[in-house]
């Protein structure tokens, strides 16, 4: 009996001793009833694991997200059951979307109630269903290490994604013997195809016949580890590279060879040179909707090659000509060895021809109202780029897309596929708790930041790094964009009058705020808080009327960029009688 | 175009759901869904009719191995297969029609199950097309009730279960794992 004792261990135990032999050192979380049990054994590990206790399990998952997606680690989140759970339900479908490697754990009631509708009881794994790579209810303690194994290497293997382990508050409390084991139980190959390798030679010969050839490059560049790789891949071919919104810093911005981004809000040369291409290299991208615009006009003329470790990616919204799947790195450094160089003269003449027509680009007046996009340029030249930049969702995220030139992967954290309003903030704090030296700013519009502010309290306990910079123009600016554009300037909702004084709310929670409403000020006060380090909140008072440019309306060619004010009001009225846009796309 | 493909998952809870949900989630139609167990306890089969182009059912059965349950999918419609629905249909007997719905009954190769005063119960096997010739004929005669199975289907040769023994024997070889 005496014998026997030494070696039982509780679930919870169980479940910490997984985490850290998985390299898990921090996790964000609020405590509950149901999860107590699993809070109690992070409290007597907290010498292995920190435990960030946080306002709002949103705030806790996309702490999570930002610390992943910022390390390329899987971030964990630990919250309690019914309420606790289903609040971190949009920051699993958020990574689900991105693809960002998670394990959460959710508290649940005890075995003997579950499915009584008992006290906070929520079906987690039924409501997490199609918003998570795999989920688990622990049923019998016994499955709980294995589970947990499994957990992590699902989140992480492949093609990144959420996974949630749901368990019931006896089995955490409760104890057994149960080895732990090493590995997963699941094969790798479940999650990363063997590439075929006859595909390489086909690849080789249509990139050499190829005279007007474009890489267009995607988060899964980033997710793979094969930011190198792709760089070596471009330098060897000299082909030009575009990036798509969760690809940016996979490529370096201010090299030669980059177009900028494409898609609905990417750069008039991006999106004709994906017009125009002979030969389209997709990697570790997905063809998603804001990048493709009308499928029957998505580069037209081009022959399309497709690089990714997800088999449902091919082929899926765009039929393409050649693929290969598995390890990115791996086909990269085969596809290498057989590709030689072109100079490309024509092509880059014809690049730079579109650059020189409708560069990226913006006119500050130095007496006017500051420009958004002069604000993010001003934050690119005092950090030098040096920056983990995070943002919540809409104008404001767009402009720092086009503005912010990143030449390092995992520095641009930014909720693309959900389009998660409220994700910047937290993100940022998850972003600064994995880089304590290094800056971290939130570039954040005033309606998101009003999201999930509460996460301040986070932000000052911990003394972070993190600069909140809001860019207030008073209203949800890209969805007002769309009713300057498509409904007759009817702002159904989206002036947002009544506002807290921003600079005042910083300072309820101890956190130095600024506002600044004029360029000099502008300038003045971003050079005096990037300079110190800690965390401080700057409010930027911007120009409401601005609008994102380009902009391919939804549904359109990607060619047919709106490009100027004028030229949207007069496209969009014509496009009007075609068929009338209801639906606000992905910009809440 | 319709098509049949056979999915085989591990015999857990929530399969099915996961693989429910997958359909309804993302649009696609399933004429019928039948799972059961196969000769291995730890492994069940689901036979799915499916009707949708070559792109989605190329989509369907790469969403299908992406779930982690499941081990292996085949398109049944590419291979020589045989293909089963099975009904018990309640159908009017009147004194004056039995004989009618027997020959019937007989031509289809089906079989009285249970006798009531004023009906039969038929059970009937075949190819769903089968299947549908006699429900017709039966139409007339009026249906009281009708069950069906949903098509199962299997593959002729070895092929499938060849694939399933080689990942359990993968998976019984792992079991000798270490451990922390």
């Amino acid at each position: 009996m005496a014998k026997q004792s030494i070696k039982l261990k509780k679930g919870a135990q169980m479940i910490v001793d997984v985490l850290v032999s998985e390299g898990v050192d921090i996790v964000w979380g609020l405590t509950g009833g149901a999860i107590l049990p699993v809070f109690d054994a992070l409290y007597q590990n907290r010498d292995k694991i920190r435990l960030i206790d946080t306002r709002h399990e949103q705030g806790a998952i996309h702490m999570a997200e930002g610390y992943a997606k910022s390390t390329g680690k899987v971030g964990v989140c630990v919250v309690t059951s019914g309420p606790g759970a289903t609040n971190i339900v949009t920051g699993l479908a958020d990574a689900y979307m991105d693809s960002v490697p998670l394990v959460a754990i959710t508290g649940q009631v005890a075995t003997s109630l579950l499915g009584t509708d008992g006290f906070q009881e929520a079906d987690m794994v039924g409501i997490t269903r199609s918003c998570t790579k795999h989920n688990f209810l622990v049923k019998n303690i016994q499955e709980l290490p294995r589970i947990m194994r499994d957990a992590f290497f699902i989140a992480r293997s492949g093609r990144p994604g959420p996974v949630l382990v749901d368990i019931p508050k006896d089995i955490a409390a409760s104890s057994a013997e149960v080895p732990i084991p090493v590995h997963s139980s699941i094969p790798l190959s479940k999650f990363v195809p063997t590439p075929d390798w006859d595909q390489i030679p086909k690849m080789a010969e249509m990139i050499k016949h190829a005279k007007r050839p474009l890489i267009y490059a995607g988060g899964g560049v980033i997710n793979a580890g094969a930011s190198e790789a792709l760089r070596a891949f471009a330098r060897k071919t000299n082909i030009p590279v575009t990036l798509t919104l969760m690809g940016l810093g996979a490529y370096p911005a201010t090299d030669r060879q980059f177009v900028d981004m494409l898609g609905m809000h990417g750069s008039y040369r991006a999106n004709m040179a994906l017009t125009y291409c002979d030969l389209l290299i997709a990697i570790g991208s997905r063809f998603d909707d804001r990048v493709t615009g009308k499928i029957s006009e998505f580069a037209p003329t081009s022959k399309k090659i497709h690089i990714d470790v997800d088999p449902t990616s091919i082929s899926k919204n765009v039929q393409v000509d050649a693929h290969v799947l598995g390890d990115m790195n791996a086909i990269l450094k085969e596809l290498i060895k057989r590709v030689g160089t072109n100079d490309y003269d024509q092509w880059y003449n014809e690049l730079e021809r579109w650059n020189k027509k409708h560069p990226l680009a913006f006119h500050q007046d130095p007496q006017g109202k500051v420009l958004p996009q002069y604000a993010i340029d001003q934050i690119y030249q005092i950090t030098k780029g040096d920056a983990y930049i995070t943002t919540e969702v809409g104008q404001h995220q767009m402009w720092a897309a086009q503005f912010y030139k990143f030449d390092k992967p995992r520095r641009w954290i930014t909720s693309g596929g959900l389009g998660t309003m409220g994700f910047g903030f937290p993100a940022a704090i998850g972003v600064a708790f994995a880089h304590p030296d290094k800056t971290v700013i939130d570039v954040a519009g005033d309606g998101s930041f009003q999201m999930t502010l509460q996460e301040l309290a986070v932000m000052a306990e911990h003394q972070l790094n993190v600069k909140v910079v809001i860019l207030n123009n008073k209203f949800l600016g890209m969805v007002k964009q769309w009713q300057d554009l498509f409904f007759d300037k009817r702002y159904a909702s989206t002036s947002i009058p009544a506002q807290p004084d921003f600079v005042k709310l910083a300072e309820a929670y101890g956190i130095p705020g600024y506002r600044a409403s004029t360029p000099g000020q502008t300038v003045q006060t971003l050079e005096q808080v990037l300079k110190k380090k800690g965390p401080c909140l700057v409010e930027i008072v911007v120009d409401e009327e601005q609008h994102v440019y380009p902009m391919v309306p939804a549904g359109g060619a990607n060619k047919d960029m709106m490009l100027s004010r004028e030229m949207e009001i007069a496209q969009a009225r014509a496009e009007a009688k075609v068929k009338p846009i209801t639906k606000t796309g992905g910009k809440k | 175009m319709r098509h049949t493909i056979s999915v085989l998952v591990n015999n857990q809870t929530g399969v099915l759901s996961r693989v429910s949900n997958l359909f309804s989630a993302r649009g696609y139609n399933i004429d019928s869904l039948v799972v059961g167990i196969t000769d291995n306890p730890k492994v069940s089969r689901m036979t799915i009719v499916v009707r949708g182009d070559d792109r989605i059912i190329d989509q369907v059965e790469k969403q299908l191995n992406k779930l982690v349950d499941v081990i292996k999918v085949v398109d049944l419609t590419n291979e020589d297969f045989i293909a089963r629905d099975l009904a018990l249909i309640k159908v009017k007997a009147e004194p004056d029609t039995r004989s009618h719905v027997m020959d019937i009954i007989q031509c289809f190769n089906g079989k009285i199950v249970d006798v009531a005063l004023r009906s039969f119960i038929i059970e009937v096997t075949g190819k769903e097309s089968k299947i549908n010739a006699m429900v017709e004929l039966l139409q007339n005669y009026g249906i009281i009730e009708m069950v069906r199975t949903g098509e199962v289907a299997i593959s002729r040769g070895k092929k499938v279960q060849e694939e399933v023994e080689k990942k359990v024997k993968v998976k019984a070889g792992k079991a000798s794992q270490s451990y922390l």
